[in-house]
């Protein structure tokens, strides 16, 4: 059954019918087969690029949608409901424009933002690195000032449509080795830079149609107009990102928990046992109603953050909260829907499992649910929203 | 190349249908409307046409208030305007009486081509393009599974249960189409956003010159009399393999002429 949503527009109901098409036109009937191969469909987010959904919440005078967060995110967590390696790559894409759309120059937005979100182009976020992940600020990757431009060096590791992508955003050290977040900066990196490369994508638990790979620099070199922001500010845009980033992932969790609701309800009113529908047992329907509840509030918890950043009033710690809540209820609530589906619930011939697969990951990406915590317990202690 | 489509909302098939029992009508209330299907078809086609051809691409429907959601989405595919016939006069009007009314409202627009779905999903007559172009005195091309055109003609591919007829016409001239002649595209954000701002024409009965007293469930040429739901599906048969399940299978299909 369709969630029945609250929009603020006549519009923004329209764009949700016409993802609403999408995802039961074209994302449901392919995930799981694709899933299994580990197939990337780029071809769904070109699609995605011409229906003008790969730059929503972003200013209609550079191709954007113009769209609130509030509506933005609906549009992930849609997505996320039919295939989460649409929906998360979509949030990551969109994560991927910020520094430009944010922290660039007038001019670097007017060069780089319409192919980037009005387009068909796909981007990546280039932080973390192997011995760099919740340490973010430890990462070591160079960028080294030459003549007129930047010399890259260095490997980023789990980078989302690593390899894929046609532009990295990553995040560089351009000062002293032992610099810290003070000497990181953020450069626009577009894939086809002579030494970018990417390795083979990682074999995944889950989420398998989104690459995930070690995206590798070796003596590129990018012009100094593509750097984003000031020197030494990277880390700041960088956790900026993360701030709306870890909204979008609360979405994709939302969807993915949705899509286990969904066929959970829906197999306990066909299943029967001991001559009735299972749902009709109280230790079922109680597990569905927990289930419901679950879904329901991470929804509002997301939606409730985005309003703030919607209105221009701080959202950290309600993104994280979001982040850190929704996830966690993607997992009880994947899990619980295998259980609701028993033996078919751990064959692969039922969405159930992959749902689960999916959710765990959820918990790890755009900062760990223990680093949500941190993100918390530091806005508690110094007292602001 | 100027391109009509005619475009039918009708109650979504995918929910519970129901007729009005006071007067027989389709109860438009209950249930979603959509665009009739073949009419997306029709909408596509006609979208491709003017990508080869140039020219605007205008919207027809005859229907009431929430017909307009229909029209909007008609033009967040890509239409470029959009005539809305609305008039209480017109509930209740039989197919012959929509094509008089739609042939009225055509006398609006300018275009040399019209395009419609060969039969809607609620009424079904099939028969509002052939009356059309009669009241219009144009060629009727119909069951269109590919359309040509060049500045004088058109030309189509007419499906058949064997293959194809090949028919042309000159224009203007009314085309029905079938659903194997393309694959609708999906709205996209941007024109949903561009839709809002063109222009439908709101067209009563008189503004379209439509005599009043030939329209509407009173004068209507035909009336529903009476409808019933269709019976439940009676039991299948159960063929219980015990070594000769296949030919029990082939004699059942045999008494049913299948073989
Ligand atoms: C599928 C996938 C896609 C990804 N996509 C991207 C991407 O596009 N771009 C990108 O930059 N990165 C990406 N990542 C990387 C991801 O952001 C990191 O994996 C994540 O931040 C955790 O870092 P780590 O793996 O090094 O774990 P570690 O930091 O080594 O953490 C290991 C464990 O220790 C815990 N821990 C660490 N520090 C603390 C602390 N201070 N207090 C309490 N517990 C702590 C963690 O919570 C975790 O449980 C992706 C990862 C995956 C799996
Ligand atoms: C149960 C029922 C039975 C009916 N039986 C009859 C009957 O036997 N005889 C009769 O004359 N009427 C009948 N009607 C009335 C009929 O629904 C309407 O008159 C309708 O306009 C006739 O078109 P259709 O839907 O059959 O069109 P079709 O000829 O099946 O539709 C072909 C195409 O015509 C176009 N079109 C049709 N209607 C419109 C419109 N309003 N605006 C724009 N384009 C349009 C669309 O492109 C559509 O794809 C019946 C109605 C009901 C509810």
């Amino acid at each position: 059954m369709a969630v029945d949503r609250i929009l603020p527009t006549a519009e923004a109901a329209d764009l949700m019918e016409l993802v609403r098409g999408l995802v039961d036109g074209e994302l449901v009937a392919r995930a799981a087969g694709d899933e299994e191969k580990g197939r990337f469909p780029r071809e769904v987010f070109a699609l995605l690029g011409r229906s003008g959904l790969l730059g929503l919440p972003y200013p209609g005078e550079y191709g954007g949608g113009d769209q609130p967060y509030e509506v933005y995110l609906q549009v992930v967590e849609e997505l996320s409901r039919g295939w989460l390696a649409v929906g998360l790559g979509l949030s990551v894409h969109t994560l991927s424009c910020f520094p430009v759309a944010d922290f660039g120059t007038p001019g670097q937005r007017a060069e780089l933002l319409p192919s980037m979100i009005g387009g068909e182009l796909l981007g990546a976020y280039c932080l973390s690195e192997a011995h760099a992940g919740s340490d973010a600020a430890a990462l070591a990757t160079r960028a080294d000032a030459v003549d007129g431009g930047y010399r890259l060096n260095g490997a980023k590791s789990w980078i989302t449509h690593g390899g894929a992508a046609d532009f990295y955003t990553l995040f560089a050290r351009t000062g002293a080795p032992d610099s810290g977040a003070r000497g990181i900066s953020c450069l626009h990196v577009p894939a086809g830079t002579g030494g970018v490369g990417a390795d083979a994508p990682e074999r995944k638990m889950g989420l398998r149609s989104s690459p995930t790979a070690v995206v590798r620099f070796e003596d590129a070199v990018v012009p100094a107009a593509n750097r984003v922001g000031d020197e030494g500010r990277g880390f700041g845009i960088a956790l900026a990102a993360l701030d709306s980033g870890r909204l979008g992932i609360a979405a994709c969790a939302v969807g993915v928990a949705q899509a286990a609701l969904d066929l959970a309800v829906g197999h306990s009113r066909g299943r029967r046992q001991f001559g009735r529908p299972i749902g009709d047992f109280q230790g079922v329907s109680f597990l569905l109603a927990d289930m419901a509840t679950q879904v329901a509030a991470a929804r509002e918890l997301y939606l409730a953050a985005a309003r703030r950043r919607d209105a221009g009033r701080p959202f950290g710690r309600r993104a994280a909260m979001a982040k850190l809540f929704a996830t966690d209820a993607a997992m009880r609530v994947t899990t619980d829907a295998v259980q609701v589906l028993g033996g078919c619930g751990y064959t692969s011939d039922f969405p159930a499992e992959r749902l689960m697969r999916e959710a765990k990951v959820l918990q790890i990406v755009e900062g760990t649910n223990q680093i949500q915590r941190l993100v918390i317990g530091r806005h508690l202690a110094r007292g602001d929203e | 190349m100027n391109i009509v489509v005619l475009v039918k909302q009708v109650p979504d098939t995918a929910t519970e249908r129901k007729l009005d029992p006071a007067d027989s009508t389709v109860d438009r209330a209950a249930s979603d409307g959509v665009i009739n299907e073949l009419d997306e078809y029709a909408i596509e086609e006609a979208l491709l046409l003017k990508e080869k051809h140039g020219g605007e691409v205008t919207i027809l429907s005859a229907g009431p208030d929430q017909a307009t959601d229909s029209i909007r989405k008609a033009l967040s595919m890509g239409a470029d305007k959009a005539v809305h016939l609305n008039d209480a006069a017109l509930h209740g009007s039989d197919a012959l009486q929509t094509a008089y009314a739609l042939a009225q409202a055509l006398g609006t627009v300018e275009y040399d081509l019209v395009i419609l779905g060969s039969e809607s999903t609620d009424a079904r007559t099939g028969v509002v393009g052939a009356a059309l172009a009669e009241y219009l005195g144009l060629p009727q091309l119909t069951l269109a599974n590919k359309v040509d055109i060049d500045g004088t003609s058109v030309r189509i591919q007419r499906q058949t249960d064997e293959g194809y007829d090949v028919v042309e016409a000159t224009l203007p001239a009314v085309v029905s189409v079938v659903e194997k002649i393309n694959e609708p595209r999906y709205p996209s954000f941007k024109l949903i956003m561009a839709a809002k701002k063109k222009p439908v024409a709101k067209l009563g009965a008189a503004d379209a010159g439509i005599d009043t007293a030939r329209v509407g469930l009173a004068n209507a040429t035909t009336e529903v009399v009476d409808f019933a739901a269709a019976p439940p599906r009676a039991a299948g048969t159960v063929v219980k393999d015990e070594g000769n399940g296949g030919v029990q299978i082939a004699d059942y299909l045999a008494a049913k002429k299948f073989l």
